[in-house]
């Protein structure tokens, strides 16, 4: 490697948590598709922070395909990878509105890697990103199935995980981690128990 | 016996069909494979040569549940898999038994959850359950023995209420 680039700041080395000395997570690092992000669509960044060296940038929802259209196709982004997609509950933690979906990027040139967060009330839609990573289905799919998140757009947008009859989502806040009593099936018949016979 | 025993050439030995068929059944479980979990994995290593499941005459694990007679349901079941595991039973011929293996499928473990079945006597009736996260080869072997027991005190007469 010749010289190091901003994606390989890595974390703070963890330290004895006393004094100065302690590492801070959310300490900010050097990040070059975080600046060419803020020079080319500085009105689709709402707020920017830093958690364990990766950026997290929230992005109105109305425009997160254009932000990951540019985070892909710009060459000093090349987000390529969309390492994951998922929804958040966040009830108890902000009065509305009710979910996050939080998109993990990573750049295989730079190994560089942003986070980006779309806010978005029960009931509304988020356009779909399956025209920027084809992978992004499947991801949508499992966030629709378990929070109920609805994608815009989306070219499939069935259950993934859950079986089709079932009529609530599961990781919401709200839906009881033990399941409720008829998300419990009982397929015993009256003739199993009658089955054998045996000698006492 | 008394009055027949000993009235025949040599060669000759007379028992009951209960016995006859019970020592049949329980030297000859076929097992159909129905790994899930973790459990399959020691499932799969008392099959091997270290334990070898071949000394209780199990080792003929079937791909098709119509060509067994036992089901050893290693691992979690989810209510996903709940109709489909009724399905591989509901097809495999009389006389059937079931071992729930593990904690998982026997009371639903670690996984008190909405997606998990909580105890697969809810889906198939269940003959021996074995205890255990997984349990080791020594112990599915017991259960196995345990179950050998059971069938001994088979009969083919009909139960006075059905």
């Amino acid at each position: 490697m010749d010289e190091q680039k901003p994606g390989d700041a890595k974390p703070p080395a963890p330290k004895k948590a006393e004094g100065e000395g302690a590492p801070k997570l959310d300490a900010p690092v050097p990040s070059r598709c975080l600046d060419r992000l803020h020079a080319a669509l500085a009105d689709a960044v709402e707020e920017a922070s830093f958690y364990c060296g990766v950026p997290i940038v929230r992005v109105p929802k109305e425009r997160i395909v254009e932000v990951c259209r540019f985070l892909k196709e710009d060459p000093g982004c090349r987000m390529l990878l969309l390492a994951d997609l998922c929804g958040v509950d966040m009830i108890r933690l902000r009065p509305t509105p009710r979910f996050d979906v939080v998109y993990h990027l990573t750049s295989p040139d730079t190994h560089e890697r942003i986070t980006l967060k779309a806010a978005v009330a029960e009931g509304a839609e988020v356009p779909t990103v399956t025209g920027v990573w084809r992978g992004a289905n499947w991801h949508e799919r499992e966030a629709f199935d378990m929070f109920g998140i609805r994608f815009a757009g989306h070219p499939d947008p069935r259950r993934i995980l859950m079986p089709e009859e079932f009529d609530a989502f599961p990781l919401r806040k709200d839906f009881p981690l033990e399941g409720r009593e008829k998300d419990h099936g009982n397929w015993r018949r009256p003739e199993d128990d009658h089955r054998n016979t045996y000698r006492d | 016996m008394g009055l027949i025993e000993g009235r025949f050439q040599q060669g000759i030995l007379t028992t009951t069909v209960d016995t006859v068929f019970d020592w049949a059944r329980k030297n000859s479980l076929w097992p159909v494979t129905f790994g899930l979990a973790c459990c399959a994995i020691e499932m799969m290593a008392t099959g091997a040569s270290r334990f070898d499941i071949a000394r209780f005459g199990a080792e003929v694990f079937r791909a098709t549940p119509r060509q067994a007679d036992l089901m050893i349901v290693a691992g979690s079941v989810t209510e996903k898999m709940g109709p489909i595991l009724r399905r591989i039973y509901d097809q495999m011929p009389e006389p059937k038994w079931v071992i729930s293996m593990g904690i998982c499928s026997t009371a639903g473990g670690p996984f008190p959850t909405y997606s998990h079945v909580q105890g697969v006597d809810r889906v198939v009736p269940v003959d021996v359950y074995i205890p255990g996260c997984p349990p080791r080869p020594e112990a599915l072997l017991y259960g196995l023995m345990v179950l050998q027991d059971k069938i001994d005190r088979m009969t083919i007469a009909k139960p006075r209420t059905a």
